[in-house]
């Protein structure tokens, strides 16, 4: 039977030749994630369901990063619970400190994950991990208590919609607006339960950064996972990687899909997702002056290396709004550190800018950078719910790091090609 | 959840795309207590929500019910705060799947997102998937769950049911 690229890897770790949609399997998980918000949750439900082994304490990873650096005492108790079972439980991947990094960047910089793999995460962003050919979906916390006691999860065999991205990019425009402009003419429940298959030319030449920032975002359109065939460039993103083998799979040429979608890239100019939705997606171009307090760079949807060289480049030389705070988080230890090489954070703090070690925080509403009622914020982050940064009154702009840059700038949501 | 289980409540009506940020904002995340999150219940949508509900009723909403973030806090709360469940047209899988996997009883029916009104009396049926709506005299019929997810909720949440069969490994 011609098989997706998911099904291909749900298949071979159910253990069956082939899969259809809809059907029930409980196929063998490689990796079981959690972080510091849903793990003591999981943690307690692992207790109370009698485990007293986790099914493999390589294949556990725990990371310590939405509400870390600790933000007050409830979150440092949480992180006491999750890290005392660790320790207990001997998992190697135990991430809080100096190792920590927003996951999604984390995993896969450190080789974690790698294509083929079949990660279930509790967080809904796990989804990232299909930029690498692998499958990963995110999960609530009781389904983390059974993979990390079973090392299995059911699961049902979703239908693909494919995309297909074709034409010539436009200047400034990245992973990160094609996925928003894709959400936008989807909407939030446009690819609801489903795999979000992409591929084209387009995505063919992309680099990894852009790559994690579009399947990361699949959630956003409701998907079950996002997935984009691993090639020349994934290979060379996980050759220094790699620890163990992995599996390189691809779609059958003549693969079922339930829909597919051709977009052109051409008609793309850099995207904003306005309140309350990542659907709400228009061009930057078409706003009227939309003033800001406060600008994130950072976060598991664009937190990597390559989103800053952006940023600085657009920032440098350049001041920071008087109105505006910019906020700098690298997503991981490695990330900072090659950022502060490159003179990236520099350019940031010299244009007024504020570097954060590696965290969740501001993302989610944690810390590091709260909204009051009435504030406006443009993030290169991945939500921007009602109440996602702060007050429910306060607002979040989803964008790129170029945008985001420039807005910072600016003092005004703006595109980069409106600076000198 | 036993047997011949019988919900009774009244509805209390929002849109689509309720999100898990407006069901449990993220800042009360640093506790997973269920009475603590309970307080919080819905509080980004509507801050009046947790005075307004009592216990038995039910929260009947639209599309995509509960999109977003994993944190299964966003069923937890509703099932802490003593609503009978949830009743939508759709479901964000993740809500979907941590309803399910906690207990939280969630149906599906178009019919029913469409008739009820805030305010109507519920009776709900969770064996047969009946809605019977005592104020405009009415029934509806949720979608029945596939048998698969009927074991979970017959042994009371996923982890029952994976110790209730016998080991793969």
């Amino acid at each position: 039977m011609p098989q997706t690229i998911t099904e291909r890897i749900l298949a071979y770790h159910a253990g069956k030749k082939a899969v259809e949609p809809g059907e029930f399997i409980e196929p063998k998980v490689d990796i079981a994630l959690g972080n510091d918000v849903t793990s003591p949750l999981a943690i307690k439900e692992f207790r109370k369901a009698g485990a007293t082994k986790v099914f493999d304490r390589s294949k556990v990873v725990l990371v310590m990063d939405h509400f870390t650096p600790n933000k007050d005492i409830n979150s440092a108790e949480q992180v006491k619970f999750v890290r005392e079972f660790a320790r207990e439980q001997k998992i190697k991947n135990y991430f809080e400190g100096a190792t920590v990094g927003v996951e999604h960047a984390l995993l896969p910089e450190l080789g974690l994950v790698l294509p083929g793999d079949l990660v279930i995460g509790a967080d809904s962003h796990t989804c990232t991990y299909g930029a690498l050919g692998a499958f990963s979906s995110g999960v609530g916390s009781t389904d983390l208590a059974a993979a990390m006691s079973t090392g299995r999860l059911w699961l049902k065999v979703p239908s693909a919609i494919k995309f297909i991205y074709k034409g010539k990019l436009n200047k400034w425009v990245g992973g990160k607006d094609l996925i928003l402009y894709t959400i936008g003419m989807i909407g939030v429940d446009g690819a609801l339960y489903q795999t979000m298959e992409l591929s084209g030319p387009v995505i063919e030449k992309l680099p990894m950064s852009d790559r994690f920032a579009m399947t990361n975002m699949a959630i956003e359109a409701g998907g079950k996972n996002g997935i984009i065939q691993p090639d020349a460039i994934t290979l060379e993103y996980i050759k220094k990687r790699a620890g163990r083998s992995y599996k390189l799979y691809r779609s059958d040429p003549d693969a079922r899909y339930a829909q597919v979608i051709e977009i052109d890239c051409s008609k793309i100019q850099p995207q904003v997702s306005l309140p309350f939705l990542p659907s709400n997606t228009k061009a930057v171009r078409e706003l009227k002056r939309i003033d800001i307090d406060q600008v994130v760079i950072g976060s598991c949807t664009n937190g990597r290396i390559e989103d800053f060289r952006i940023a600085a480049k657009i920032i440098k030389g350049k001041k920071v709004n008087p109105n505006v705070r910019l906020f700098i988080i690298p997503a991981t230890p490695a990330v900072y550190s090659q950022a502060l090489k490159e003179g990236l954070l520099e350019i940031f703090m010299n244009a007024g800018g504020v570097v954060s070690a590696p965290t969740c925080g501001p993302c989610l509403g944690g810390h590091m950078g709260i909204l009051a009622s009435g504030e406006r914020c443009v993030a290169t982050t991945n939500r921007n719910f009602v109440g996602r940064m702060g007050h429910p009154k306060s607002e979040v702009y989803l964008a790129s790091p170029a945008v985001a840059a420039a807005s910072a700038v600016k003092g005004y949501i703006a595109g980069p090609d409106t600076l000198r | 959840m036993s047997k011949n289980m019988i919900l009774k409540g009244n509805a209390h009506k929002y849109g689509s795309n309720i999100n898990t940020d407006e069901i449990i904002p993220a800042r009360y995340l640093n506790t997973s207590d269920p009475a603590e999150l309970a307080k919080h219940c819905m509080e980004d949508l509507d801050t009046e929500f947790i005075k307004k509900a009592r216990a038995g009723d039910f929260i009947v909403a639209e599309d995509n019910f509960g999109c977003g973030s994993s944190r299964e806090h966003a069923p937890v709360s509703i099932k802490a705060a003593g609503l009978s469940g949830v009743i939508a047209r759709s479901y964000a899988r993740i809500f979907f799947r941590n309803s399910i996997n906690i207990g939280l009883p969630i149906l599906e029916c178009d019919e029913a997102v469409q008739k009820i009104k805030t305010g109507d009396a519920l009776e709900v049926d969770l064996v047969t998937g009946e809605i019977r709506n005592l104020t405009r005299k009415e029934v509806y019929r949720a979608q029945p769950f596939p048998e698969f997810m009927q074991e979970i909720i017959k042994k009371g949440g996923l982890l029952e049911y994976i110790k209730s069969k016998p080991s793969k490994r």
